[in-house]
């Protein structure tokens, strides 16, 4: 059998995507569908199999996230504040110090790599630094307060500053992400653009507000909707910055991937994490979904 | 157009999840089925000569047979296992131990959760006490056969703690070595306090004044040198059930170990004599230095209630500290400590083949032997679990250890259905008071009803 050379780069390009493919597969797909046959059945991870039973773990989550002092209700809830606080913010940030290093050339190499390293640092390692940094009466923040004569803070250990003091620190740490893309999409935008609006008289708000926010539309839901799903997901920076890694204190912390890992790791109730884990999977679902449809919108000039 | 095609993918998989989840048993690899399949087909490729000798047991006497031992990544405990494992496979020429201790503490459960369901892991395995209720309830672990571990002489010869290691009569696990709670005191400390470091508190109510003293506090009021602390996330909800709710008249748990009774007046008191070095003496704060034993170890702490285990952390972390041990204070006459262990358990991975299951055991009646216990406690510092070896009057005029040693003959472990979560709820009565602001008798009610909970919910299965 002969084949024409393009033929012959088709079926190689073929081969090595078919090698990636066969990775997400395995390693991505398979386990994913898995989860969903174990959310419908009742398996304690030492036993070899578990009995088929539907929607009980489903239903035993809703029973579970109405009794008092839930850790179920209070995942969801932590969960979907972490979005609230930490998705604008970041976008906030981001952005800010986006605009501000599109406008220097000095040094901008270096802001740019002092912004993006949090964002490749493991956050395991981060999560340590900042419980050093928080720590009560002898952390550097609370030392600062006490020179300054402001009163100490127990950040992660109040359930009131917890989750705030968490947030914090993941929006430090994903906030260059943001920057990296939001330069990118400032530079995309076509400089005649701004030569005319200024010729036209637009001042410096005008011009951002008709031109820069428009144009940075897409970046804008491509930022929304991975930094949604990256606070849906959180879960390394809480297991290292609350006590015993519990999503404590007083579960104040804790988010669903978290419950997740404990139910299914630490009380081997495999079903009843599967179960959230899919509950998980269709919110992450729908406000992608939700998000990309009344976000997107073209902007043509 | 991008979203359309991305949206038709996500619902082709979802069908497809849909059409898997709703297989009654999934193929062949699927977790859910795989521990009978993937067992021996594993065993097989592991261990020929196991897979042969199975077949005619009798015959295959000359046969090596090989079985899988696990443990959690501890120097001294590595190293006294490997001594054992070469003693036990002089006398026993055609057993092989493979050791495995390269798991961190950490990940040691999650490691053998994983094991099961890809049919690998260990025959002989060791475990927290306080794990067996669930290994046991997953049916991981096989009884141990009363033949070769009569009951009657286990509970005469060990330490009485272990009975917690008898699940409705039935024996599960065994340990070679045990810990009890002890009270450290730094003396350098207690010196700099105007305290008699060699007069360390004997009762509540000393430990409780002498702590006050000790505690020292810079301009701010910061504190500096924290008398006591109160840490449930320590050592301290086990003073609380197994210590305190005795000597102030209660019982933690009814004799079953099925019904919490913590909660009853004894207990509230109790509770709130722990609750005082915190909310009225002021003596230390659980969130600073991250966590009371840490702080203790780095010198900022007088008095801590901790496990042998410590002696271990303190030699390695802080050589140079200036530190003794003393029995756990006494109150209302009443002695005691909590006793706690690390054990041993064979796995349903062994019992799946006879020969390995005989092997195992065999393994198991050494590592638990006195000379066992005697070799481990000169290696790792733990209490012999044999009566026989923890009776030594060597180890009880032992400065360090001795404390711990007198405790055995006082010592009560608790029975957990759940240690992590039931250790949880009297980590959230204490936030809920210290932080919440809630009242320590609602609180105490509290932890109480979420224990009554996990233990309902394991006793019902």
């Amino acid at each position: 059998m002969k084949f024409t050379l393009r033929q012959r780069q088709i079926i190689s390009a073929y081969l090595f995507l078919s090698v990636s493919l066969l990775f997400f597969i395995v390693i991505r797909w398979y386990p994913t569908l898995l989860a969903f046959n174990i959310s419908f059945r009742d398996w304690n991870v030492f036993e070899s199999s578990g009995p088929w039973v539907g929607m009980d773990n489903f239903a035993e989550i809703w029973k579970d996230a109405f009794k008092p002092r839930s850790a179920v209700r209070a995942a969801f809830t932590n969960t979907i504040l972490y979005v609230a606080y930490g998705v604008p913010l970041q976008l906030i940030l981001g952005l800010g110090v986006a605009l501000l290093l599109a406008q220097i050339r000095r040094f901008s190499a270096f802001f740019r790599v002092a912004y993006f390293a949090p964002y490749v640092t493991s956050a395991v390692a981060i999560a340590f630094v900042w419980n050093w940094l928080y720590q009560p009466q002898t952390g550097l923040i609370n030392q600062v307060l006490s020179a300054l004569n402001l009163p100490d803070q127990p950040f992660t250990s109040s359930p009131k500053q917890a989750l705030q003091s968490v947030t914090a620190v993941a929006v430090w740490q994903n906030v260059g992400f943001a920057i990296i893309i939001f330069l990118a999409g400032i530079q995309q935008i076509p400089e005649t653009y701004y030569e005319a609006a200024r010729i036209d008289g637009a001042n410096g708000w005008q011009i951002f507000w008709g031109i820069t926010l428009p144009l940075l539309n897409p970046v804008i839901v491509y930022l929304t909707v991975l930094s949604t799903i990256s606070y849906l997901r959180l879960f390394a920076l809480v297991q290292n910055m609350s006590p015993q890694g519990t999503g404590g204190p007083l579960k104040s912390t804790t988010t669903v991937v978290l419950e997740v890992y404990r139910e299914g790791f630490s009380s081997y109730h495999m079903g009843y994490a599967g179960a959230l884990t899919v509950i998980l999977f269709f919110v992450i679902l729908a406000i992608t979904v939700v998000q990309l449809k009344f976000l997107t919108r073209r902007f043509d000039y | 157009m991008q979203h359309k095609r991305f949206l038709t993918l996500l619902s082709a998989l979802m069908v497809l999840a849909m059409l898997l989840a709703a297989c009654p048993a999934p193929a062949a690899p699927a977790p859910a089925s795989s521990g009978e399949a993937a067992a021996p087909a594993a065993e097989a490729t592991e261990a020929p000569a196991a897979e042969e000798a199975a077949a005619p047991v009798e015959a295959a006497s000359d046969d090596v047979v090989t079985i899988e031992y696990w443990q959690y990544n501890f120097e001294a405990r590595v190293t006294a296992m490997d001594q054992l494992i070469e003693m036990f496979e002089a006398e026993n020429p055609n057993i092989k131990v493979i050791h495995n201790a390269d798991i961190p503490y950490a990940e040691f459960r999650d490691k053998i959760a994983a094991s099961v369901p890809a049919g690998v892991g260990p025959d002989v395995a060791t475990l927290f006490y306080g794990w067996q209720s669930a290994w046991i309830d997953a049916g991981y672990l096989v009884p141990l056969p009363e033949d070769a571990f009569p009951p009657a002489t286990i509970e005469a010869e060990f330490s009485p703690m272990v009975s917690a290691s008898f699940v409705d009569g039935t024996l599960y696990t065994l340990p070679t070595a045990v810990r009890t709670l002890a009270l450290f005191y730094n003396k350098d400390l207690m010196e700099a306090a105007g305290l008699d470091p060699e007069s360390p508190p004997t009762t509540l109510d000393e430990l409780a004044e002498q702590a006050v003293k000790c505690t020292v506090r810079d301009a701010n009021g910061d504190l500096e040198i924290e008398g006591f602390v109160t840490d449930l996330g320590a050592q301290d909800h086990h003073w609380f059930r197994e210590v305190l709710v005795r000597q102030f008249g209660g019982v933690p748990y009814s004799d079953d170990g099925r019904t919490v009774m913590y909660n009853d007046d004894a207990g509230l008191q109790a509770w709130n004599y722990l609750l005082a070095f915190k909310t009225e003496l002021e003596t230390g704060d659980n969130t600073l230095f991250t966590d009371s034993t840490n702080a203790f170890v780095s010198g900022q702490v007088c008095f801590h209630v901790d496990g042998s285990f410590r002696l271990g952390t303190l030699a390695a972390n802080a050589p140079d500290m200036n530190f003794g041990v003393a029995e756990l204070p006494t109150h209302n006459g009443i002695q005691s400590t909590f006793g706690s262990y690390w054990t041993h358990g064979i796995t349903k991975k062994a019992a799946a083949d006879q020969a390995r299951f005989d092997a195992s055991v065999k393994f198991l009646q050494f590592i638990t032997s006195a000379q066992a216990g005697a070799i481990w406690v000169d290696i790792v510092g733990e209490l012999p679990a044999q009566l026989e070896a923890g009776n030594n009057p060597e180890l009880a005029a032992d400065p360090k250890l001795g404390a711990f040693a007198r405790g055995l003959a006082y010592a009560h472990a608790t029975f957990f259905a759940d240690e992590s979560a039931q250790r949880q709820a009297m980590i959230d009565a204490y936030d809920m008071v210290v932080l919440a602001d809630e009242d320590p008798a609602v609180a105490l009610d509290i932890a109480a009803e979420t224990d009554q909970e996990i233990l309902d919910e394991f006793f019902s299965e």
